[in-house]
Parts: C-alpha cells; structure tokens; sequence
C-alpha cells in the first residue's frame, strides 16, 4: 500500500544521504522524495512516498526514526492529510491543438506559464493521481518535456509536525 | 590559550578517560601522532594492519566498559578499517574511530589517499562525522564517545581533515551533550511489562531466549535472578553466551544453527518465551514461518524498536534498557506473588531432560586423531573456564561456544554478526590489555589465523601474553562441510594447500610455537602453553585435527528448528515427536 512519510531533519551535509542510503541498503522503495529547509534553518522536512506492506512501513518508520539526525516521522496516512505535487509540462501548442490544450489546462485548473508559437509550458498543481489524469487526458504525443517535483503532505487540521 | 586541532583531539581523549588509543600513522594523521607523542595519559598500541585496530579496540570494549578508540590515517587507512567498523556495528559495540583526511580544501578532488570515509562507512556505523570547522572539534568528539556508548551501542567515525588538525583554537570540552534528534529510551512501558508478567506466569512451556544485548546491556545478573527466580530453562545465542551461566543446570546451550538439541527443541516447541535483548536472526530461529508455526505468545525486549517485529511478530514489544526492564519484571513478578505453575514446569522440564540424554554435543573420541572439540574441552579444564576466549570464524568458532561453557558476560569475544574471519588474535591482544591479569585464549583455524597473523608481531612489542589454539585441519572447515553436506563432497578451494610452518612463524616473531600432532599429548602440551614459566609469554599451538570433523548439530537452511541434522549417535534413536497437548501436569 502506499504511504506518505513526513520526516523532520537536521539540515546537515550528509543527512538526506543517510535516508536514502537506507532505503536502498534495506530493499525499500521510494516513490517519490521531496526536501527542504523549514521556516527554522536548522531543519529540513523531507516528503517520502513509498508503498509496502504493513510490517514493511513499520520497519521504515523504526529505521528512520534510528537515525540520529532524524527528528521525527509520521506516517501522513494515519490520519487525514492533504497531499500536493506540482508539475511542468512543456507541450506542443499548434495550430487547433492549441486551443484544445489551453482549455484542458483550465479544466485541470492549470496555468500556462510559458508561451512560444509552437509550445505551451503549464503549471499543474494537485494530488500525484490528478497529475497523472492530466497527462492522461492529453494526446501524449504533443507532451515534450514533464519535470514533477514529487508529492509534498501535510496533515488536515490541528495535527502538526514540529518539534 | 589556542592548541591545534590534533592537541584538541588528545586532550578530548584524555577527558574521555581512553586509556588505549589502537592505530596505525600515515600522512593525514601525522599532526595527531605527534601530539600523541607529546602525553602521556593514555598509550597508543601499534598494530600491523589498520583492521587490527579496530578488531583490537572493538575487543577491548567488549571486555571491559569502555568505549574502544581506534585511529587510522585517510585513504587506505581508512578503507582497511571499514571491516573492523562493520565488524563492531554488527554486534553493537561502542567504539570511536578517528580517521584521518586529506585537507579540506582538496576533499572532492581526488587528492592523494583520498576517500569518502564518511560515505563508505555510513551504512555500518552508528553514527559518523566530518570535522570541518575546528571549533566543532571537541564536541563532535564528545558526541561521538556519547552516541557510540548509549541506547544500543555501535561504532561511531569522526573524519578529521589534516588542515584542521593543525589549525588553532581554544578548547573547552563540553561536560555533556543533547542531541534534540537522539533520545535512547531507558525504561519499559510498565503496562507491557505487566502484560509480560502475565504471559510468564500463565506459560506452560516458558523458555527464556537471551541475546548479546543482555551483555552489552550488562543485564546478566537480572536475567539470572529471572531464570533462578522462577526455575525457567533458558539459552544464549552466540552473542549472549555467558549472559547466564553456561555451566548451570537451568541453560540448555546455545541456540540456532549449531544449538544443542534441547535449545532448539525448547525455543521451537515453548508456549510464552522472553526474549532477551535478541533478534531471532536468520542463524538463530532460521525459518520465522516454520518457527512460529507452532503457536507461542512472544515477550521481545529490546533498546532498539526496529529490531522488535524485524523478522517475527511479537505479542508483547517491550522497549527499552534490557537491565531496567527485567529488573522492573522481577519486582513486579515478585511483588505480586507470580510465577508459573509448578505441575506444568516439572512437567516441561521432564520433557527437556528427556532432551538433553540425548546429549547432542557427544563426539566419537579417537586415540588417533585430535578431536577438536576435545581440544576445546580440555582447555576449558586447565583454564578452569576462566578465561576470556576469542574466535575467529568457522567450525572452531562453533566447537568454541559448544564445548566452553562460558560462565560470565564478557568472557566469549567474537565476530557473531558480520562473521570476520582475522578477528581473533587481535581481538585477543584488545582483550588481554584491557585484562591484563585475565588469561586470553585465541581459538582460531589455519585459515583465519592467517588473515591476520601479522600482528603476532604487535603481540611482541606490546607484550600481550595470549594462547593461540590453532584447531588446524587443513581445509577451510566449515565451507568443506557444506561442500560435504550440500555439493557432493567437491572442495572447491577450502583445502589449504601449503601451509606455512606455524611453529616457525611464531619463534621468528619471537614467540613460543607447538605443534600437537597425537591426541595424547593434547592435555600436555596445552598444560605446558599455560604454565608459570610461559605466563609471559605468547604460545602458538597448532594442533594438527581430525579433518573430517563436522560440527554437529546443525540445521540446514530452509530447515525449522526441529529439524536439526543430528550428530551420529543419535541418527538411529527413535524421538517421539513432541505432543503439544501432552498433560504436563501428570507427568511427575
């Protein structure tokens, strides 16, 4: 199944390395990782999906947890939480496929951010399975180029993460 | 008044109370080994390969209560010792590597004996460190000595650059550390343990599983109280020998692979067991499905969460110091009158009995050959089973822990987890340091000796008067008995072929060399090694072995715990198979 871990670390040289150095020494996967620096420069906040069974994410929760720079994690889908992913998808705009395009980006609540004659770079922001309805949607042979930043979450609510 | 950074080093060690700092200089490091030079407080040991020293401060950590400190040079220095780190990290020993490193201006860019240390090592430390700013220096060091002994202890690397070993600052050395991000636990969750006080008292069958985390925990005395207390049959795995008496009643041996019949039947047939600061690894219990198949409620203490529910579920996760929570439960237990009923343990101790005749660990003796396991057997005689062993790997590693019944924590040094053949000796001349009154054994092969003989010549200069028991049977032993057992007797490169003269390598490093060819001069000969008039002194024996021995019992892989390849002698015994609704209670 498929999980969101939001991990809260020491922003140090050498601490992402040691989270993802874990996963592949112990056979885990990552779906998706995003990171950066919180509103205290001392930290960072790292969003991993991955998915496994049950055991498999309690073991990645307690190895995780192991390391010492590792401040906190929690498992996003314990409880409710919202999830954004961001996308740039660079397509090719011409001729009656350019109308067509723009008003499918409306339909996805995306924003065109780029503009040349034969192309349109759209924004896309929403839940990783909206993102991939939209390059769905479209005829794939006009994408270019798609650069997505990996799923970011937090939990809805009172529930925070902070130390 | 500033110091450089290598004086700030020295200095931190002293504050640590390091007594032996284990090393070997190169040009990163050169500063340090100066400042070295210039104090006194603590000595630093030379040794011939740098994964001797850290073999050699790992032991000396595991025998005593101290963290070992090893210091090697950048580059080759450090890659030598990686072996000896993962060696460490794998049976959780507190230990403080310093390595150095090129400059930090030229980290990155392929600078002479450059390597990523930190890099290289981080998936078999504890923790590591790069130094970058000497005005980090003195609390990283303090940070590494705390991180490496607390929660479950492990190795930990500060790389230090050679740029700031020579630069200046002042030096203040913390009196203690937080780490926001690092809080080990110490005390049990008091509902689990009474849950597991419960368990205990309402077990049928109970057996108590103890772990090297009951040694490093130093929880032996607890878990003795426990056992005593409440008349329960108990065992130590490889890493937990000594933990509990291996000379009473109450243990039946060690456990998994190579355990003694009772162990094993006990650990797969039980109904409530403890496990104590254990983590019923692949040697130990090998198939979990097969192991839980037959139904149990398990207690798993431990100081580390991700080694609970790692390969078996638990019914009863108890986190925190082994010591501390086994000592809350025999309050609890005592306080609240509970204790197992006393039909159903007679009646579960008839079934073990009925076991241990079998006496799994019984050899054909020969007047012809050496038996290695007699070897073992009479050292254990003439040692008065005092003496603190360390091993190498392979099959007279397990005759070691079969037929040595260790009777104290500490006494029984060896590789369990990463399995390092080479660790002995130096392991050996770690542990006589740090017992200089203690009579330190090496039971090793021909094979794994030579893996790290030449510190035979660091044993000379440092006058390290270790017993080297060389079980020499001229095969890699236990890689021909699984070429035996498994692939139709073809000894694919496990026979030694020229192997060197042992008592000659040993004179000309200026020890004294054995060598026992006839069974009859076995008790001799080692009676000779251990006299007053060779206290001083280090002896090689090479004791020239029964080749064909195999180790016994033994469980092949994908086989359960009850399906042990049996010794010889009891091929031919028909075992009633175990009943679990057998009435215990009409037994005696």
């Amino acid at each position: 199944m498929r999980h969101i871990l939001s991990i809260l670390l020491e922003n140090e040289a050498g601490a992402l390395s040691r989270v993802v150095g874990l996963f592949s020494a112990r056979a885990y996967n990552i779906d998706s990782l995003t990171v950066s620096t919180t509103e205290d420069p001392t930290l960072s906040r790292m969003t991993i999906v991955t998915h496994g069974s049950d055991e498999v994410i309690e073991q990645i929760t307690k190895q995780l947890n192991k390391l010492i720079e590792v401040v906190k994690v929690i498992d996003l889908n314990e409880s409710d939480h919202i999830e954004r992913e961001m996308m740039l998808i660079k397509v090719r705009a011409t001729g009656k496929d350019r109308e067509e395009m723009k008003r499918m980006a409306d339909i996805f609540r995306g924003r065109i951010i780029d503009v040349t004659e034969k192309t349109y770079t759209i924004e896309l922001t929403g839940t990783s399975e909206k993102l991939g309805a939209f390059i769905e949607a479209i005829d794939r042979s006009v994408i270019l180029e798609t650069v997505r930043t990996g799923a970011s979450g937090i939990g809805r609510g009172e529930r925070i993460l902070k130390i | 008044m500033q110091i450089s950074g290598a004086e700030i080093l020295v200095r931190s060690l002293q504050a640590e109370g390091v007594e032996f700092v284990f090393g070997y200089p190169g040009g990163a490091v050169l500063e340090i080994y100066d400042a070295i030079f210039r104090q006194q407080e603590f000595k630093h040991v030379l040794v011939r390969h740098e994964q001797a020293a850290v073999h050699a401060a790992d032991a000396y950590s595991r025998s005593c209560d101290k963290v070992g400190v090893a210091l090697v040079t950048s580059g080759p220095g450090a890659t030598n010792a990686v072996t000896g780190i993962a060696t460490a990290y794998m049976d959780s020993v507190p230990m403080v590597v310093i390595s150095g490193q090129v400059s930090t201006p030229a980290i990155g860019l392929d600078a002479f004996q450059e390597v990523d240390m930190v890099g290289i090592t981080r998936p078999c430390v504890k923790h590591n460190f790069l130094v970058k700013d000497i005005n980090e220096l003195a609390t990283t060091i303090k940070k590494a000595f705390y991180i490496a002994a607390t929660g479950r202890p492990g190795p930990v690397v500060v790389d230090i650059p050679k740029d700031v070993t020579q630069q200046l600052a002042e030096f203040h050395y913390p009196e203690s550390v937080s780490i926001r991000s690092y809080v080990p636990v110490t005390r049990g969750h008091p509902g689990q343990i009474k849950k597991a006080a419960s368990l205990l008292a309402e077990a049928k069958r109970p057996y108590i599983y103890i772990g090297g985390g009951a040694v490093q925990g130093n929880a032996s005395a607890e878990v003795t109280e426990l056992v005593r207390m409440l008349g329960l049959p108990c065992t130590n795995t490889l890493m937990g020998l000594g933990a509990y008496p291996g000379d009473d009643r109450q243990c039946l041996g060690m456990l998994g692979m190579h355990g003694t019949y009772e162990a094993n039947m006990a650990m797969q047939y039980c109904d409530v067991l403890i496990a104590v600061g254990a983590r019923f690894d692949d040697r130990v219990i090998s198939v979990p499905s097969h192991f839980l198949a037959q139904p149990k409620k398990i207690v798993h203490i431990d100081i580390d969460p991700s080694s609970i529910a790692k390969r078996v579920k638990v019914d009863v996760p108890i986190v925190g110091d082994v010591k501390h929570v086994l000592r809350d439960l025999i309050d609890l237990m005592k306080q609240n009158g509970q204790r197992p009923d006393a039909a159903n343990l007679a009646g579960w101790w008839k079934q073990i009995e009925q076991w241990r005749s079998y006496n799994s660990l019984l050899y054909t003796p020969s007047t012809e050959f050496i038996k290695p396991q007699s070897v073992v057997q009479k050292l254990y005689e003439i040692t008065g089973g005092d003496a603190i062993i360390t091993s190498d790997v392979g099959q007279h590693q397990m005759w070691a822990a079969q037929y040595y019944p260790f009777k104290r924590p500490k006494q029984w040094l060896n590789s369990g987890g990463l399995g390092t053949m080479g660790f002995g000796l130096p392991a050996a001349i770690g542990a006589q340091l740090a017992n200089p009154n203690a009579q330190v054994a090496c039971i090793t092969g021909e094979g794994s000796i030579q893996m790290n003989i030449q510190e035979l010549s660091t044993a000379k200069q440092y006058h390290t008067p270790v017993k080297v028991i060389a079980l020499n049977n001229r095969y890699l032993g236990m890689v021909r008995q699984w070429q035996e057992f498994f692939y139709g007797t073809r000894y694919a490169e496990s026979y030694m072929d020229a192997l060197p003269d042992f008592v000659g390598i040993a004179e000309a490093y200026g020890h004294v060399g054995m060598k026992i060819e006839n069974p009859a001069d076995v008790e001799g000969a080692l009676r000779e090694a251990f006299s007053p008039a060779l206290k001083e002194r280090l002896v090689f024996m090479d004791f020239r072995t029964d080749q064909s021995e195999n180790v016994f019992p033994m469980i092949q892989n994908g086989k359960g715990l009850d399906q042990m390849d049996l010794p010889p002698h009891m091929r031919e015994l028909q075992i009633a198979p175990f009943e679990n609704n057998r009435d215990y209670g009409n037994m005696c």
